[in-house]
């Protein structure tokens, strides 16, 4: 187990800059999960933290030791692929045993090891197997033992689940949770999926652009996220985004969108927001905080509006309704009889308590539901 | 029977007269190809009465050794083992050497892609040309008929075409693989010998077949750069061309001799290079 801490880290390749700066202090046993949009420097990142790249500037410290020019060996992490990286022309049971033969360790100590990861990951039955033997969720299975095998102090995943079909992701995502329940160690996950990096993680690290747009428990950044990207990147469908303008309306204060529409902010928010009033801002809100109105159904907070559905997407348990709301195409994660037709006519409740407002300039988030 | 099943047969028909036209070819052509080295085994096991009958006779009346015998009693066989000695010698070398140098140019891009190519044209100089300067060099370095002399020559030789093949071998080798065995504890000795080798396995025995075969075969340097200590076989079954007479049962026997390891190395390490070599052709 091991504490790892990242000071001001950079690194590019040649001109073009992959990590432009990053800080991160994790503690020990934790599960950090690094996500963000293609290309935004997670799996340098993790190279770097592994010693396969060197870092430009910046420190990284593992347990309290400068390891910027300690080899990859001598760090003792171990790291999961994307593609597995398995050994074509060995055994499962050598494939695991790489790196214990690799650091020369006793035969007998090997073959129990080895044995209790298989056992840990159920795939004992494998160990006589070539890796062209096997299917994808196997495979990811053995790349992982061959890490855990090694008692590491830091585990580093970069995407290992993105070749599963969606099934299988599912399933070997609560076992690597579970894994991680069990022998506590230090994770650092890359994943492009916001359900892996919701579920698994202690601690979401948002990177764009190779910097950390934002880090937190997944809820904070969730409900409370501090730019309009890390708004959009979290949820599924999508936050939606409407550009609207502040306005003093009787005693309160309003959201007023370019076709006339308008919702009224609740009174807790009043206070923060009135410095505001008369602004340009873009209003944010989830499509799971929209809701068909019926009778008596208003909760405080709630801002009543009628629309018309032009777009119906059933998914099963919930359907998405879409509309045009101040000219934007807006959705609704409404139930499943909600709207059964496009060009219905519907009264929806907005729950003001929960959406955003952003800065259109800036782009930073200067309300959200916890202010 | 309807006309469907008529028209079948027909195409059948026609597709096994195709084949058995495509099989008589092919045969031809084998028989074509393989009759001077079935000549050459053939006369190495005839008396002098049989080599040299008219009409020719197909086959001896009965295998007789005594070819071979010459061979090894009056000491000419020992210019074998010098070719096997030289050739085999350089070849390790050459792959050991070469194979070093490709991963360097292979993973850490060393010299950029221009060093690489120059390597390779070194490849292109005609032998002949450089011969004579060698042996003028050889001559100053008291290297002339000596083993190391031209197992020295040969693995220069040679070293441009093994890093040129092992480097693109080499390049194949997913990263993963050696970056996985990085982390988990390898030096970068350790991903050679445990990741890279067993990844261009066939590779590496295709490239150092041929290496050797270029050693085995070769005959400019060694008429050169050899007197009596090291001659090799090539160099030797020239020896038995006279003047006024050939001494056709030697020259039969040696080239026997001196083909034979190459059958069996090509016999054992063939899946090999079959494979080396489509991969190679694959990449382009
Ligand atoms: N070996 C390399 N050589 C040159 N540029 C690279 C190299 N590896 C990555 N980059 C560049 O560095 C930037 C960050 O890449 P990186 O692989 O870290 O992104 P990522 O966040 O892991 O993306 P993805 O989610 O697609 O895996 C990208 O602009 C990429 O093009
Ligand atoms: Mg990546």
């Amino acid at each position: 187990m091991a504490r790892l801490k990242i000071s001001g880290l950079k690194k590019s390749y040649g001109k073009v800059p992959a990590v432009r700066g990053v800080d991160l202090d994790i503690s020990e046993g934790e599960f950090t999960v690094l996500v963000g949009p293609s290309g935004c420097g997670k799996s340098t990142l993790l190279r770097t933290i592994a010693g396969l790249e060197e870092a430009d500037d910046g420190s990284i410290e593992i347990d309290g030791e400068l390891v910027n020019d300690v080899r990859p060996r001598d760090r003792n992490v171990a790291m999961v692929f994307q593609n597995y990286a398995l050994y074509p022309y060995m055994n499962v049971f050598e494939n695991i045993a790489f790196g214990l033969r690799a650091r020369k360790a006793p035969k007998n100590q090997v073959k129990d090891q080895v044995q209790r990861a298989a056992e840990m990951l159920g795939i004992t039955s494998l160990l006589e197997r070539l890796p062209r033997e096997l299917s994808g969720g196997q495979r990811q299975r053995v790349a992982i033992g061959r890490a855990i095998v090694r008692e590491a102090r830091l585990f580093l995943f970069d995407e290992p689940l993105s070749n599963l079909d969606a099934q299988l992701r599912d399933e070997m995502r609560s076992e690597i949770k579970r894994l991680h329940q069990d022998i506590g160690k230090t994770m650092v996950y890359v994943t492009h999926d916001q359900i892996e990096a919701m579920t698994l993680a202690d601690r979401i690290v948002l990177m764009k652009d190779g910097l950390i747009e934002q880090q937190g428990m997944p809820l904070e950044l969730f409900e409370r996220p501090a730019t309009r990207f890390v708004a959009g990147f979290l949820g599924s469908p999508a936050m939606n985004f409407i550009p609207a303008t502040l306005k003093r309306k009787g005693t309160g204060i309003a959201m007023v969108f370019d076709d006339g529409a308008a919702l009224a902010l609740p009174a807790s928010r009043k206070a923060s927001l009135s410095g505001s009033v008369g602004r340009a801002v873009l209003f944010g809100v989830r499509p799971e905080h929209i809701e068909r109105s019926r009778k008596g159904s208003a909760r405080p907070g709630q801002a009543r509006l009628k629309v018309t559905i032009d777009l119906v997407q059933p998914t099963g348990p919930r359907t998405y309704g879409t509309f045009l709301l101040g000219g934007v195409e807006t959705v609704a994660e409404l139930e499943v009889h909600d709207v059964e037709r496009p060009g219905e006519s519907l009264a929806l409740l907005f729950d003001m308590n929960r959406i955003v407002i952003i800065d259109p300039e800036t782009e930073l988030v200067i309300s959200h539901s916890g202010t | 029977m309807s006309a469907a099943q008529e028209a079948r047969r027909r195409l059948a028909q026609r597709r096994t007269r195709k084949l058995a036209i495509r099989y008589a070819v092919a045969s031809l052509l084998t028989v074509l190809f393989l009759f001077p080295i079935y000549w050459l085994f053939m006369i190495s096991f005839k008396t002098p009465e049989e080599i040299f009958s008219s009409p020719p006779v197909w086959y001896p009346a009965s295998i007789q050794f005594d070819n071979f015998a010459v061979l090894f009693r009056d000491g000419d066989a020992v210019t074998v083992w010098n070719s096997l000695f030289v050739a085999g010698v350089s070849t390790v070398l050459a792959m050991f050497l070469g194979t070093l140098c490709a991963y360097s140019l292979a993973r850490f891009r060393t010299g950029g892609d221009n060093l690489a190519v120059w390597i390779i044209s070194q490849r292109m100089i005609p032998p002949i040309a450089i011969v004579f300067p060698l042996f003028l060099l050889y001559v100053w370095l008291g290297w002339v008929d000596t083993y190391h002399g031209l197992i020295m020559l040969y693995t220069a030789f040679n070293l441009p075409y093994v890093i040129w093949m092992m480097r693109g071998y080499i390049e194949d080798v997913p990263s993963e693989l050696e970056e996985s065995a990085l982390v988990d504890g390898c030096t970068r000795w350790q991903v050679l010998v445990r990741v890279i080798f067993p990844m261009v396995r066939t590779g590496l025995f295709a490239t150092a077949v041929f290496t050797f075969v270029f050693a085995w075969n070769d005959f400019i340097f060694a008429l050169v750069m050899t007197r009596s200590e090291v001659t090799t076989y090539p160099v030797q079954v020239t020896h038995y061309f006279g003047a006024q007479s050939n001494f056709w049962a030697k020259i039969a026997a040696m080239s026997v001799l001196g083909a034979a390891p190459v059958f069996v190395a090509v016999a054992f390490l063939q899946r090999y290079l079959v494979r080396g070599i489509s991969m190679g052709a694959v990449k382009g």
